[in-house]
């Protein structure tokens, strides 16, 4: 399991930097969102990996504080989630505003050589 | 003990311009001269709160005064804390926002919509990143802020704003990425997220696990280098400040010492004495990369050829000089450089401003705003009682070029550190420390004296390109004769840049209680034992309002 987390977020990681180093207000938003998710799922692993560990508190199973997973990095992720999102969205509306006004998808409001 | 007033007094800073900006928000679009009224009012509420927390951080016992805003014990909860330095710069906050939106009323409020609401949020977004002392949220405090600049950026729209605003967004969600990569490193590794409680196991963290965690501290650095505006990561920042409308960026010349105050706080904090094997580590990369920065801001500001690139580069000088001193890690450079963000701000917010009125009489720039101001419906007034307040206000003040003019030395000479005011106590202090380190606390990470002379030099010469520079734009203002009528100036224009620069004079007249107030939160920030022990030992409320024992 560490080894396809691993992977997918080397993956995701890796496509979004190419991504975002491009030329094309598209291929850059598009590089955010995957490199968002990438740092979503690090987030995620940083609360170590595990299966079939009890997500919320239960009275009856009261016994170790080692069977319940990490609560803090579920919440940092929904956090996270939620402001990469917004700025995504805001992302966006800058994109339309620069395409509408220059006239190209360029990041730089002109065509390159 | 039952909690008076005044404990609460430190969220108010937070507080205070979340419900502001969100009740504005409800007025909707219009109603601009009721928005205003409110935004004054707020910023002027939020500047005596932060003098009041000036006076309770110096004059109270204990080093630094802890809220907790959800009330769960320390390492658990979110706690703010405020010692001398966020409380300092939660006052230079309010100061500039007050200056910056008084100018703003002259029109650039009305060059599109939302300004105030976006204002608000914007220093809610800076107070909170001063204040906190938790590692994530001091990343949400960061969005804030940030979502509240790409706003304030492209305030009056335009295909330069955009443009450059696309590479800003761009540049910071990036380095938002990093800056979550960052933390969940350092919560991986130490277990926690509250920067007391991470400085005190930083210290104990095994061999194995040491290099991630250092690897999470550099990441994390990155993001604030970003923001701090440091080389090689600050190729955005002097086309989008340029490209800002004045008050924004006279209000964004604070944002840039947001990242130097927590690389400040941090460094210190985590990598102090006590870090064991890790202490010293973050010093001598802050003193290269502050060094490099000063480096390129020197060279930019002799090859920029208008005004506000040039302020740009004034602005990225500034952060070169904050961060070589900070990786010097002595106290008492610190204090010197405290005194020198200080005075660098209020000047830089000062000159952002002026240079606009400077270039006013420029036909192109009027141009420019007439279309902004016509596209957005405003050449015609709405408000008969504006109207009469427009025609007041075209008659010239006579001595506006006069103004301009002493206006503009006063800025060059704050910038360059050319005496007699307070840019040349702030370098002097500065050369003083970093040359006369005898009968000073132990060194951290002690830097060798050839850096020391090197610094000594480049800052000199950056002092004497800062000079040529606005000599040569000075020039090009006051003294080609090109028969331009003298700008019309409004007192609500002129009054800021005055109480900007009257602040610097007083900061230089009052130089003592003022160095003896750096002095002590620099040694604070040395010493972080007793703010790691504040935040550690603060105590909950319980629900009838008591303090328990």
């Amino acid at each position: 399991m560490e080894l396809i987390i691993a992977i997918a977020i080397g993956v995701l990681g890796g496509s979004g930097i190419w991504l975002l180093l491009r030329p094309r207000t598209f291929q850059v938003i598009m590089g955010i969102s995957l490199l968002s998710y990438a740092v979503n799922l690090f987030i995620f692993s940083m609360g170590r990996l595990s299966v079939d560990q009890i997500p919320i508190l239960r009275a009856s199973r009261a016994s170790e504080i080692a069977e319940y997973a990490d609560p803090l990095p579920q919440a940092l992720v929904l956090t996270a989630i939620v402001i990469g999102f917004a700025m995504t969205a805001l992302f966006l509306v800058v994109l339309l505003a620069s395409r509408g006004l220059s006239g190209t998808d360029h990041v730089d409001g002109r065509e390159g050589e | 003990m039952m909690l008076s007033w005044h404990d609460h007094l430190m969220i108010v800073p937070i507080v205070l311009p979340m419900v502001v900006g969100g009740l504005m928000l409800l007025l909707g679009e219009g109603r601009a001269t009721l928005k205003a009224g409110v935004n004054v009012l707020a910023t002027l509420a939020l500047l005596a709160v932060a003098i009041a927390l000036l006076r309770q951080a110096d004059g109270g016992q204990v080093q630094v005064a802890v809220y907790l805003p959800a009330n769960w014990p320390a390492p658990f909860g979110i706690a703010l804390a405020l010692d001398r330095l966020s409380a300092l710069m939660l006052v230079l906050t309010a100061t500039m926002a007050l200056c910056s939106l008084l100018y703003s009323l002259a029109r650039w409020h009305r060059a599109g919509v939302h300004f105030h609401p976006l204002f608000q949020l914007q220093l809610m977004g800076l107070n909170g990143a001063f204040l906190t002392a938790d590692l994530f949220n001091l990343f949400v405090f960061f969005e804030i802020l940030l979502a509240a600049s790409y706003g304030l950026l492209l305030h009056g729209s335009g295909p330069q704003r955009v443009k450059t605003g696309l590479h800003y967004i761009a540049v910071n969600l990036a380095g938002s990425s990093l800056f979550l990569i960052g933390v969940a490193l350092i919560y991986g590794i130490t277990g926690s997220l509250n920067m007391a409680d991470v400085a005190v196991r930083i210290g104990q963290v095994a061999g194995s696990d040491r290099m991630l965690m250092e690897a999470g501290a550099a990441i994390l650095g990155v993001a604030f280098l970003i923001k701090a505006g440091a080389w090689p990561l600050n190729f955005w920042l002097p086309p989008s400040y340029a490209a800002a409308s004045p008050p924004a960026a006279a209000l964004f010349s604070i944002m840039t010492k947001v990242g130097v105050y927590i690389i400040l706080r941090l460094s210190l904090l985590l990598f102090g004495a006590d870090a064991g094997a890790s202490s010293g580590l973050v010093q001598p990369w802050v003193l290269y990369i502050g060094l490099a920065t000063l480096t390129f801001g020197t060279l930019g500001m002799l090859a920029s050829q208008n005004t506000g690139r040039l302020a740009g580069f004034a602005v990225i000088i500034s952060s070169g000089t904050l961060l070589s001193a900070i990786g010097f890690g002595r106290d008492s450079v610190t204090a010197a450089a405290l005194f020198y963000l200080v005075s660098s701000t209020l000047a830089l917010g000062a000159f952002f401003l002026l240079q606009e009125l400077m270039e006013r009489s420029r036909t192109f720039g009027a141009d420019l705003l007439a279309v902004t101001l016509e596209a957005f419906g405003l050449d015609r007034s709405v408000d008969p009682e504006e109207d009469m307040n427009t025609t007041d206000v075209g008659v010239a003040i006579p001595a506006a070029m006069a103004f301009l003019g002493l206006a503009f030395i006063a800025c060059a000479l704050v910038l360059s550190g050319l005496p007699p005011l307070s840019g040349f106590v702030a370098k002097f202090a500065l050369l003083t420390t970093i040359l006369n380190p005898e009968g000073l606390t132990p060194e951290i990470g002690n830097p060798e004296p050839v850096l020391a002379w090197v610094l000594l030099a480049l800052l000199i010469v950056s002092g004497l390109t800062t000079v040529v520079s606005l000599t040569r734009i000075g020039i090009r203002a006051f003294w080609v004769p090109s028969g331009r009528m003298p700008p019309r100036l409004r007192v609500i224009e002129v009054f800021p840049i005055a109480a900007m620069l009257v602040l610097g004079i007083v900061l230089m007249v009052q130089a003592q209680p003022a160095m003896r107030y750096f002095n002590d939160a620099a040694r604070a920030l040395h010493h972080p034992a007793e703010y790691v022990r504040g935040i550690m030992s603060a105590r909950q409320v319980d629900h009838r309002g008591d303090v328990t024992p």
